[in-house]
């Protein structure tokens, strides 16, 4: 559904991403999995538009994507969950959701309805200021967020990051739920063990390469990945 | 039922700016219909009272303007009395009537501007009686538009290189937009336009509005209703546009710009339509000023003029509409009207009050703002509005249901 190939990514002149080919299946899980400074997050703020590629082409459903700014890429179906969640936190839940569906023009009751089913304490919380709402909640709100502006391809970035163990996996519970609804998920994550249970398909990536590829389970018992990635 | 609610809130506010109107009518007509011996001082056509209305209507649309930039859009831009300038000249320019021009621009042997728009209007509808009126009101809201339109383009203009600075850089460009602005028109060699660095005078003001009875005296005042009712208007659409989804869509470039553009939203383009609005509101409020004060002048628009209304603004409350209105009228009241006795010597017997004399009446005044920057930081209404004041939290009402 999504083909990347050859992707290069300069921030100034040091190359971030050296020219990555991968593959996202439709209305399955893909992770990207790597280690700090391994062009994880350049990766998708590059599909999502924010940032240039040097060179590389990025293909959603056939229709060349690369050189779309960013909101004709939302309009096409692709939605970023940005890194360290950046909900707007003086406008309330109810207005963060409606900004998700900022590009949409049509009745929003149902979507809304829908993120509200997925995450029933956003419901509760509506009227509040997105700020005072917790790390996890957060976490949720982003989501939701992103989900109002009916993506084919959600992408996460770090949707773990800071969270409590048991909020992490009430987030991948909904990561799959979402999923299981008909959306495609590319996910990049430090927690390469919770990542690569969740993912249909796993690449990693090392400074700006992807050295190995392989469904989720694969991975998960590869000697070098374990050695790398999940510290056994 | 929000959609409901917010019907419920518009019928409210209408009712509210017809109620406001209806006051001002009523309270500047008092002079007009009781015999002189029964109107208090304060009613008395000449009370500072009118000139505090009429200024505040008017530095009110100028804050809001301002507010919609700096406190919705998070576009710290300092260049809001360069934009009043522009449209204080297009308005002065286009409505000093074609007979007055030969007297105003005495120096430059006419206008290079031949026509003016209630003559135009006056050539259709008749200059007296009726049509007279009719030609009025049609010319001077043509111009007051038109001022509004020259400044959105001059912002549109300015904006697109200006607005890919961010933070203390645009206020600085602005800044400089604003003093380039002023410098411009007080050229000589744009003499038979701008005047140079005379004044432009001689154009309908509020008094213009004023309708006289056939012995030639006042019948009926609707000078300071003129301002209320532009800057009613104006005030409203800017609220109307940010409760819409674009309203929403500068707050999110506001409170975070990466996750907004993340959300789909264009940065360039909702910035430069910000500032053009904004730019707009200014040139209305602009417009509006040059008829307060009777006449447009270059050197009358200077950063102390952006500061006051930035002032404004933060003692209101940045983001907040009603905190901007309501601090306008308490700045105006107090520069204007209530801190006037600090300036004149108060001798109580035989003593002396110290300190009193011109010029104090400053000191105190930045003493009083000091205070609420210091200890009042949010501003009057931090970012809520007047309504949300008396509104019962429907956060609560969820939780209660929740559990």
């Amino acid at each position: 559904m999504l083909r990347i190939d050859n992707l290069k990514v300069s921030y100034g002149g040091i190359e971030a991403v050296k020219g990555i080919t991968f593959q996202v299946p439709e209305r399955q899980i893909v992770t990207l999995i790597g280690a700090n400074g391994a062009g994880k997050s350049t990766t998708l703020r590059t599909v999502a538009g924010l940032v240039k590629p040097a060179s590389g082409r990025i293909h959603l459903q056939g229709e060349d994507i690369t050189a779309l700014s960013p909101d004709q890429i939302v309009s096409k179906g692709i939605t970023l969950v940005p890194e360290g969640r950046r909900v707007f936190p003086d406008l309330t839940v109810l207005e963060n959701l409606k900004i998700g569906a900022y590009l949409r023009s049509d009745d929003l009751s149902e979507d809304l309805k829908w993120v509200y089913d997925l995450f029933p304490r956003l419901k509760e919380r509506s009227w509040q200021a997105a700020g005072t709402l917790s790390g996890g909640e957060q976490q949720m709100l982003a989501v939701g967020r992103a989900l109002m502006s009916r993506p084919k391809i959600i992408m996460m970035d770090e949707p773990s990051l800071g969270l409590a163990p048991l909020v992490v996996k009430g987030i991948f519970e909904i990561i799959r739920e979402i999923n299981r609804q008909g959306v495609t998920v590319l996910l990049i994550e430090q927690n390469a063990n919770m990542a690569l249970h969740t993912a249909d398909l796993g690449y990693v990536l090392e400074t700006g390469k992807i050295t190995l590829t392989g469904p989720g389970r694969e991975l998960l018992a590869n000697e070098a990945v374990k050695k790398a990635y999940l510290g056994s | 039922m929000i959609e409901k609610k917010n019907r419920k809130g518009a019928y409210t506010a209408l009712l509210a700016a017809a109620l406001v109107l209806l006051a001002v009518i009523v309270l500047e007509n008092v002079s007009t219909f009781l015999p002189k011996e029964m109107v208090p001082g304060v009613l008395r056509p000449t009370s500072q009272l009118f000139s505090v209305l009429k200024k505040g209507a008017v530095y009110s649309l100028a804050a809001v303007s301002m507010n919609l930039l700096n406190g919705f859009t998070g576009l710290f831009s300092l260049g809001q009395a360069g934009f009043m300038l522009l449209g204080a000249y297009t308005y002065a320019i286009f409505t000093v009537p074609a007979a007055g021009k030969d007297a105003v621009y005495y120096l430059f042997g006419g206008s290079a501007i031949k026509f003016s728009f209630q003559d135009i209007f006056g050539a259709l509808f008749g200059t007296g009686g009726a049509g007279g009126a009719v030609s009025l009101v049609l010319g001077v809201l043509t111009a007051i538009i038109l001022a509004g339109c020259v400044a959105a383009l001059a912002a549109c203009l300015i904006g697109l290189p200006v607005l890919r600075l961010k933070g203390d850089y645009l206020a600085i460009a602005t800044l400089g937009f604003a003093e380039i602005i002023r410098a411009v028109f007080q050229w000589q060699a744009l003499g038979p336009i701008t005047n140079g660095a005379n004044m432009i005078q001689g154009f309908p003001t509020f008094s213009s509005f004023n309708i006289t009875g056939a012995d030639g005296k006042v019948a009926f005042r609707l000078s300071t209703f003129v301002p209320f009712l532009v800057a009613i208007v104006c005030i409203t659409v800017i609220v109307m546009l940010i409760n819409s989804s674009y309203g929403r869509a500068f707050k999110a470039i506001r409170e975070d710009e990466i996750a907004a553009e993340a959300m789909g939203i264009n940065l360039a383009r909702h910035k430069l339509l910000s500032f053009c609005i904004s730019a707009f509101f200014a040139g209305v409020s602009g417009a509006l000023f040059a008829m307060f004060v009777n006449n447009a002048q270059a050197k009358v628009y200077t950063t102390t003029m952006t500061y006051e209304i930035l002032l404004i603004v933060v003692i209101g409350g940045i983001g907040s509409i009603s905190g901007s209105i309501i601090a306008t009228f308490l700045y105006v009241a107090c520069s204007e009207w209530w801190l006037r006795f600090l300036d004149e010597t108060m001798t109580i017997g035989t003593f002396q009050v110290p300190f009193l004399r011109a010029g104090f009446r400053m000191v105190v005044f930045s003493i009083v703002i000091m205070i609420v920057v210091l200890f009042f930081r949010r501003g009057i209404m931090g970012d809520k509005e007047l309504p949300d004041l008396w509104k019962k939290r429907p956060r609560k009402a969820g939780k209660e249901g929740a559990q």
